[in-house]
């Protein structure tokens, strides 16, 4: 565990190092989508205009939901977003290479692509979250603290276990990389909002089944102190690290199984 | 034109050809139409219109727009680029046809195919759950006019920001700026009717609602005829300045090795 850890130090360094010899460049990328970014939140600042409250919720908390789910998401993306070019590693053969290497396939695909450019968006949302945390005036205690830093790795956690499970289908259907879109992207974008606006059958399939309520929603609750509009057991709302390992659990299952599965596509 | 009808068969089969990806393409665009149905219907249990669009309009808006997202090619087309960075742009500047009447036809191609498979199971199952705005038999027909103009500016559009690539090495910055901007002006994220006066009056003055928010706005009745210039002049400048653009390309292409 150290050991691959160790290794995989290395491996992203390597890639860091790399990119910074572009440094003007690199810069720039990072900058551009923390700008770019912004104009995903404001369309909660337009949703807000039409709206004093969303459901039981206003601005700034929403604002907050959006800022945790940005950053889990994009340090996600950060640490496994290429996972989307993975259905082109197995159509041409190059996963096949994997294979036959003395580490675990997954450890390699996760080392092989690390994109310093993708912080920009996580930045974003940490200014999102700044924000929000100054005009939300949360009564802090030390349980508060705690969810609320627990609550960025679990989600991490979560998106990336959500991203392997359904990524794992490409073992089957090399062109159906979009299906897994509607998981993490989609996932993305059903956790900037409360959980309660959606109808039941959305709910359960795509925030409990399919974890995506514990990313930020249920943090949410215990941080800012709000009433569950659902009114769910207050023990989901520390849940979150236990709902990660269960899910990563989960991902590591369905990734063994879809290589166990897995046919060459030639190369 | 028989030329042009030939490529543009081309570009039918070239997207028919992954039966597996529409599929997952459509199960994606229906899951984004819920959730986005899901967040503007809960603007409306505060008031019952916004911006002249009542919730059936708004639902139909979401619908619609999840199924147009791909005849117009929203989320970005970086063909031409890659073969501005490979060198095989070369090849294409050599034949007796101009590239922007290439693309244009394959475009043409490809657009009645995302239209039909892409586009018109999300917008049943919507249908299916909501209760939905449906156009008569005349805004039915602009409708499907008003959506050929869409993808012919939106192919201008593309075609541009593709041919950036003569000048710069990577076109990823390029593209997302291009992206961002068009995807959020043109209604795609939320309608225009949803923005605050001055925030439309901007995104209405851009070419980017010609994209979606104007075929969406003729499906649901509320357009002036204007509106359809409007496209018509979208499409007509974009191409022009594409072609002014390729031709700038096309004087500083250096061909290394054979």
């Amino acid at each position: 565990m150290v050991d691959a850890a160790f290794l995989w130090g290395r491996l992203v360094g390597a890639q860091i190092r790399s990119q910074a010899q572009y440094r003007v460049s690199l810069v720039l990328e990072i900058l551009g989508a923390f700008l770019l970014s912004f104009i995903d939140f404001l369309a909660i600042v337009v949703i807000f205009h039409n709206t004093p409250r969303l459901a039981e919720w206003d601005v700034q908390e929403v604002a907050f939901l959006y800022a945790l789910s940005s950053i889990s998401f994009a340090l996600t993306d950060l640490l496994i977003g290429h996972l989307d070019q993975f259905p082109q590693k197995i159509r041409d053969g190059n996963f096949d290479i994997m294979l036959v290497r003395p580490r675990g396939t997954l450890f390699q695909v996760l080392g092989s692509d690390f994109q310093m450019r993708r912080l920009g968006k996580a930045f974003q949302g940490a200014a999102v979250l700044a924000y929000a945390l100054t005009v939300l005036h949360v009564h802090w205690t030390i349980a508060r603290v705690a969810v609320l830093l627990i609550s960025v790795p679990a989600g991490v956690v979560i998106f990336a276990s959500v991203w392997v499970v359904f990524g794992c289908m490409a073992f089957w259907t090399t062109d159906g990389g979009e299906f897994t879109n509607a998981f993490t992207y989609g996932g993305n974008f059903l956790a900037q909002y409360p959980i309660d606006i959606y109808s039941a059958w959305l709910r359960r399939f795509l925030a409990y089944a399919v974890p995506l309520a514990f990313v930020c929603y249920f943090p949410a609750l215990f941080v800012l102190g709000k009433h569950d509009p659902l009114g769910l057991p207050r023990a989901l709302q520390v849940a979150s690290p236990s709902v990660a390992i269960v899910t990563t659990l989960v991902a590591g299952c369905a990734w063994r199984f879809a290589v166990r599965h897995c046919r060459s596509a030639g190369g | 034109m028989r030329l042009e009808w030939e490529i543009a068969k081309r570009g039918w089969r070239r997207y028919a050809a992954y039966p597996l990806a529409t599929v997952a393409g459509m199960f994606t665009n229906t899951i984004f139409g819920f959730l986005q149905a899901y967040i503007l219907l809960a603007v409306y249990r505060h008031r019952t219109s916004v911006g002249g669009y009542d919730s059936h309009d708004t639902l139909t808006y979401v619908w619609l727009v999840q199924a147009l997202l791909m005849t117009v090619y929203a989320f970005g087309w970086q063909e031409l680029a890659l073969r501005v960075r490979d060198g095989s742009i070369t090849s294409d500047l050599s034949r007796p046809l101009n590239a922007q009447r290439y693309w244009l036809a394959f475009d043409l191609g490809r657009a009645p195919y995302h239209f039909v498979f892409r586009g018109i199971v999300p917008f049943v199952v919507g249908a299916l759950v909501f209760r939905l705005h449906y156009p008569n038999p005349i805004d039915g027909v602009v409708f499907l006019v008003s959506v050929l103009l869409a993808v012919v500016a939106s192919l201008g559009f593309r075609f541009l920001y593709n041919l950036t690539a003569f000048w710069v090495l990577d076109v990823r910055g390029v593209m997302m700026v291009a992206l961002t901007i068009s995807l959020f002006f043109s209604g795609m994220i939320m309608p225009l009717t949803f923005f605050p006066t001055w925030l439309r009056e901007l995104a209405r003055a851009l070419p980017f609602a010609s994209f979606l928010q104007t075929p969406v706005d003729v499906w649901l009745g509320q357009y002036h005829a204007w509106e359809l210039g409007l496209q018509v002049l979208w499409a007509a400048v974009l191409l022009a300045l594409g072609q002014v653009v390729l031709r700038r390309a096309t004087q500083r292409v250096v061909v290394q090795g054979g």
